[in-house]
């Protein structure tokens, strides 16, 4: 499978790449555009006393019809184009990127900085996750939102929220990439309060941007000392001179990386920043399938990965987003055994995965995190999108006896497999998927991550490594222990949702289910295309008949190479067995095994417990409460930062600021304008007056000039 | 083609944009009076845009001039990208002056065809003044501008206001000229050349008259400096712009200003560049006291007319700036504030004429309160021309500011620029007002905006320039690029360069 990558012919030639970021910007105008239109109109309805005529009624309005294909429309097509240059990029031979620049951004001074994309192999993979997976979540949308009264508004926000995505993968320099950054950030701000009536869901949408704030900070100051360091902030420039510049190990390259990550922390939602995304699920269902789950919040992975040859150079830098995200998956992992909230338990399941994608870039398998990147854009989107079917059934059968029960809440639902049959083969793909079971598309990419945080454990930090290893091996049990809960207490077992409601239950429509099936079978198949050598020649691989050899691996060796070579310079290449002896092929069986026995044992335990609705049930108790309640660390947030900041902000505004800051700024404007009260007192208005003081004033220029 | 300036007939090209447009003042002017008493005579509206086609006329022969090199030595007037360059920034202006005066003059009713004849005269004046290498010629200019600006002032022959600022408008003018003749005729005796590059060689070679030269360069900048409105030769400008119809106001206060700093800057670079010391200290005094004092007069003025006057005379100050500097970076800096200056300044005042309703009534700060809820688009054009006068980021001004803060510094001027920096801190206060107004003041009653209506040429003017001032804002190399090229051309000809102070 060499062949593919290397075996080319020619220079890639890109294919209008400008119109894969152009495509959603205009989509988000066309949107916007009617989402204004359907706004004047429906506020000139409630002016005349009549109800907006989208609410009822059979026969939609345009502004309703046309975000229909205009959404979904214009991200299909960017997937089309990024699909062309994915195919001619495969058939070249590319070794460098290929940069295209549009126009000076900003100059000021040596600071130049210029509007440029970057294709390369990891920003073709990035850009065909986000249109690939972005097209489902807006196909799935059309039917998700179709009886939302803000649904141009709705297609606009998701549109302009794929351009800032591809803006930040394909950006070819830091500011670039930074732009992208906040602008995806401010999307999900605005996509997270999308039902801003409602307070709580507002106040969900300013913690996520507040807490992306203290992220960004880091970013920012890591962007200044490698501008002072480099001079420049393109991605190419940079990276060709940082192993000559930077000193391996060197505090410089440490604090950048450790910035860095404070950024990646933020916007990947890792311990200690993650506390906003299980909040941000106050958003429509398919906004966290495609932002708080397949793109966005792997922005920080991307990142990492990006930035790589940075990360190879600082070995405490790398250590610490391992540490990180291994942290992350086990911590993540035990709350979501705990919580009811359906949305919750994928939360914090997608902050859990997102810890496995640290883990890979942080111990150096750039491509492995890349790769759970990819396969987990896949299967969580489909959990996403499923437990948004299911949601969507159960607000129409609550809604339907105007029963006040939390649709969400899986301690409502059970059964629900009788009555939409579709979702629950989808969801199990994507359990299976997820839990690492062979051969689906969580296995491969998750082993892998495993695998190589084991191998680390002889180099330097080794015991740091084991202890990661161990961690992620215990978070993959954790993960198959909580989705198997979820499904069974979503699925399986006696109906809760009550007698009336259960009629109304019913299949999700063919707009929301393709989709679900799509994803299904890229959860299936999407880890087959980076199959390690030694699975791919055992019994696991069909002995050699599962396709394409660590393709992947191969595909992004022009970006990932130069950091994989400082890392086998400094560090000593990977181990070929993990800490306690075993190769590739026997973690794999063995932790697939365990995977499906803990699936299969917990789904027995699971469908044991007699579970009550939720207004019924009582909150739990001892351990399960710390659980349940998150170990209370938004509380401890609460008081140690929020509370304090809140005070501190009270004194600077009531003294400070009110006092003595307006004090003196008054002070100050009192003493300007009665200066120019006396200046204009010579404002006469008589011509003599005038003509005087010209000639005065002719007289100190002669004066000036003479003398 | 090239223009070969020892055949006279080429003269006529290389002054092409001036000759449409004296020709088409009087096809506005000839139309005015035709066939005055039958049905079929051009409405107002119709010479408007008469006068409007006929700049665009000229603006495609200005174009035209980009293609054009010139050999054959030089004559009084250059084809140099800096004349070109100067020569957008009073199309610009006159465009966008003449497409919010429809209203008004139909109002009013002024004499249509004066009036837009008039404009398009004092267009060929400024185009002649930015554009020549002769002293005498820049007079000529200065008073073909000067003297149609006179009558413009007047032109409300029914309003008192501007018959009084018409006449004190022309009555200070003629002082000064005389100022600037005297000056002129000082440096020809000092020079023996009214020529700019003759002056120029003349003053390197040190062959001058020391005395003679001097004061004539002192009594020169006078003469600027009344046109431009520095203080302290700018009592006239607040009365004047005040009672001046507000359309023409805003022409004066873009238009009128470009010109004088268009010449300025060549005379004083080009012919005066090498006794730069005699003559920068000078500047430096008017561009701080302009700054402080006009900022300072501003801030208590309660007529948003009076203070758009005022801070036009603080926009002097600025640009002022740019001419102590004396380098590349802020000449280049200062054609590119002339433009934005132009689209924010009479973008401002065209909303003035749209609350002004008939005319010259409601001018007070309160008649602005709650503009912006009842008339949102015009409050937002509105605020984004305060905030771009003020130099708030992403708009066109602050770019301006930026890079006139950039040429005083690479000159070391750090006084200046400090100066510059609390000038425009003071003026937020007074700009920002109006926009707090607009937006956090309860109008008095639910219809009082009612009245406020825009014609199509004026939401064209509108709409244009508050596009041109963000795009200038968030894409300011485009229109630097062009100005440093410009001025590039200027010093290259001149065979001088920026300098930096040692």
């Amino acid at each position: 499978m060499e062949g593919d990558v290397h075996g080319a012919h020619g220079a890639f030639e890109p294919f209008l790449p400008g119109l894969v970021i152009l495509l959603p910007l205009v989509g988000f105008l066309l949107n916007g555009a009617l989402a204004l239109a359907a706004g004047r109109r429906s506020a000139e309805a409630v002016r005349q006393g009549r109800e907006p005529d989208f609410m009822h009624g059979h026969e939609r309005p345009l502004t309703h019809r046309l975000p229909t294909w205009i959404g979904p429309g214009v991200v299909g097509l960017a997937f089309v184009v990024a699909l062309i240059n994915f195919v001619r990029m495969m058939g070249a031979d590319l070794h460098e990127p290929v940069i295209r620049t549009y126009w000076t951004w900003m100059a000021t001074g040596s600071l130049k900085v210029e509007a440029a994309i970057q294709l390369d192999q990891l920003s073709m993979v990035m850009m065909l996750v986000v249109t690939g997976v972005g097209f489902l979540i807006h196909v799935f949308s059309v039917g998700y939102m179709g009886e939302d009264p803000g649904y141009p508004r709705y297609f606009a926000y998701l549109n302009l929220f794929v351009f800032f995505m591809l803006i930040l993968v394909m950006g070819a320099s830091f500011p670039v990439l930074f732009v992208g950054w906040e602008g995806v950030g401010f999307c999900s701000y605005i996509l997270i309060g999308y039902w801003f009536t409602d307070r709580e869901k507002a106040d969900a949408g300013k913690k996520a941007f507040i807490v992306n704030r203290i992220g960004d900070f880091g970013f920012l100051v890591a962007m200044f000392l490698l501008y002072t360091t480099f001079g420049t902030l393109n991605f190419v420039e940079i990276f060709d001179q940082a192993p000559s510049v930077l000193v391996y190990g060197g505090g410089l390259v440490t604090a950048v990386t450790l910035l860095l990550l404070l950024g990646a922390t933020g916007k990947s939602a890792q311990i200690p920043l993650y506390v906003w995304l299980p909040d941000a699920m106050a958003g429509p269902t398919p906004v966290s399938a495609l932002i708080h789950a397949a793109t966005m919040v792997t922005a920080g992975v991307y990142m990492v990965a990006r930035t790589s040859v940075l990360f190879a150079l600082a070995p405490a830098g790398s250590l610490a987003v391992a540490l990180i995200g291994a942290a992350t998956a086990l911590f993540a992992a035990t709350i979501g055994l705990a919580q009811y909230d359906i949305k919750r338990v994928l939360a914090y399941s997608t902050i859990s995965q997102l810890g496995y994608m640290f883990v890979g870039v942080g111990v150096g398998a750039y491509a492995a995190g890349i790769f759970h990147l990819m396969t987990h854009a896949f299967f969580k989107a489909l959990l996403f999108l499923g437990s948004g079917a299911v949601i969507h059934a159960m607000h129409h059968a609550l809604h339907h006896t105007h029963s006040q029960a939390d649709p969400q809440d899986m301690r409502n639902m059970g059964g629900l497999r009788k009555f939409m049959p579709i979702t629950w083969i989808v969801m199990w793909v994507a359990t299976l998927a997820i839990a690492g079971i062979w051969p689906f598309a969580g296995f491969f990419s998750k082993d892998e991550i495993i695998w190589y945080a084991g191998a680390r454990a002889e180099g330097p930090y080794g015991q740091w490594y084991t202890l990661i290893w161990v961690a992620c091996l215990a978070a993959a049990m954790l993960t198959a222990i909580y989705m198997t809960r979820l499904m069974v207490m979503t699925f399986h077992g006696r109906n809760r949702t009550g007698e009336k409601e259960a009629h109304h239950l019913h299949e999700a429509p063919p707009v929301m289910w393709v989709p679900l099936v799509v994803l299904a079978v890229l959860s299936v198949f999407g880890g087959w295309v980076n199959v390690p050598q030694a699975i791919q020649e055992s019994f696991l691989g069909g002995f050699g008949l599962l396709p394409m050899a660590e393709w992947l691996h191969h595909w992004l060796h022009p970006v990932t190479g130069p950091a994989e070579e400082i890392l086998t310079r400094y560090a000593g290449g990977f181990a070929h067995h993990a800490p306690f002896g075993g190769g590739e092929l026997l973690w794999a069986v063995l932790s697939t095994s365990a995977a499906l026995a803990v699936v299969l044992v917990s789904a027995r335990v699971v469908s044991g417990i007699a579970y009550k609705p939720a207004h019924e049930d009582v909150e739990p108790t001892g351990l399960r409460r710390v659980l349940y309640r998150k170990y209370y660390v938004d509380e401890l947030y609460d008081a140690l930062v929020v509370r304090p900041v809140v005070r501190l902000s009270r004194f600077a505004w009531k003294i400070v600021d009110q006092g003595i800051v307006d004090g003196v700024a008054n002070g100050l404007g009192y003493l300007a304008r009665a200066f120019g009260w006396i200046a204009t007192l010579f404002q006469t208005g008589s011509v003599n007056t005038y003509a005087f003081f010209l000639v005065v004033g002719v007289l100190v220029v002669l004066w000036r000039v003479a003398f | 083609m090239t223009l070969d300036f020892s055949t006279p007939a080429h003269y006529l090209v290389a002054l092409l944009p001036e000759l449409v447009l004296s020709l088409w003042g009087m096809v506005v002017l000839l139309a005015g009076v035709w066939k005055k008493e039958e049905e079929g005579r051009p409405s107002a509206d119709d010479l408007g845009t008469l006068s409007l086609v006929g700049l665009l006329l000229a603006a495609g022969a200005n174009g035209w001039l980009y293609t054009a090199g010139s050999t054959g030595g030089h004559g009084m007037v250059t084809v140099d990208e800096f004349r070109l360059f100067a020569n957008w920034i009073f199309l610009v202006a006159a465009f966008l002056s003449i497409s919010i005066s429809f209203t008004y003059v139909f109002r009013q009713r002024l004499q249509a065809a004066e009036t837009y004849s008039l404009m398009l005269f004092a267009v060929v004046g400024m185009m002649l003044m930015g554009g020549s290498h002769n002293l005498i010629l820049i007079f000529l200019a200065l008073e073909l501008m000067s003297v149609a600006v006179y009558a413009l002032a007047a032109i409300n022959r029914r309003d008192r206001r501007s018959a009084e600022a018409g006449l004190k408008y022309f009555l200070l003018g003629a002082f000064s000229s005389g100022f600037f003749l005297y000056g002129i005729a000082l440096i020809y005796g000092a020079t023996g050349t009214v020529d700019v590059l003759q002056i120029q060689r003349v003053v390197i070679q040190g062959e001058a008259v020391a005395g003679l030269l001097f004061g004539g360069i002192a009594l020169l900048a006078v003469g600027f400096a009344f046109k431009v409105a520095a203080v302290p030769f700018h009592m006239w400008t607040p009365d004047v712009y005040e009672g001046a119809p507000t359309p023409v106001t805003a022409f004066m206060a873009t238009g009128v200003k470009a010109a004088a700093f268009v010449a300025f800057l060549r005379v004083f670079l080009v012919a005066f560049d090498a006794v730069y010391e005699t003559w920068y200290s000078v500047f430096w005094w008017l561009a701080a006291v302009t700054m402080v004092a006009a900022n300072l007069m501003a801030l208590v003025q309660s007529n948003v007319k009076r203070m758009l006057a005022y801070s036009s005379i603080a926009h002097g100050g600025y640009l002022l700036v740019a001419l102590v500097a004396a380098n590349e970076t802020a000449s280049a800096a200062l054609l590119f504030y002339l433009l934005v200056y132009a689209l924010m300044n009479i973008g401002a005042f065209a909303v003035v004429v749209s609350v002004a309703r008939q005319g010259e009534e409601r001018l007070q700060i309160e008649d602005y309160a709650g503009l912006g809820w009842q008339k949102p688009a015009l409050g937002v054009f509105l605020t984004v021309f305060l905030l771009s006068l003020a130099g708030f980021p992403g708009t066109g001004g602050f770019m301006g500011k930026i890079f006139l803060l950039q040429g005083a510094v690479d000159s070391e001027l750090w006084v200046l620029a400090v100066v510059l920096v609390m000038a425009t801190l003071i003026s937020y206060w007074y700009y920002l007002r109006v926009a707090w107004y607009m937006w956090m003041k309860e109008a008095p009653e639910a219809e009082a905006h009612a009245g406020v209506m825009t014609s199509m040429p004026m939401k064209v003017a509108l709409v244009t320039a508050v596009g041109l001032v963000l795009f200038l804002g968030l894409f300011p190399s485009v229109g630097l690029g062009v100005a440093e090229r410009s001025v590039a051309a200027l010093f290259e000809a001149a065979g001088t360069m920026g300098r930096v102070i040692p």
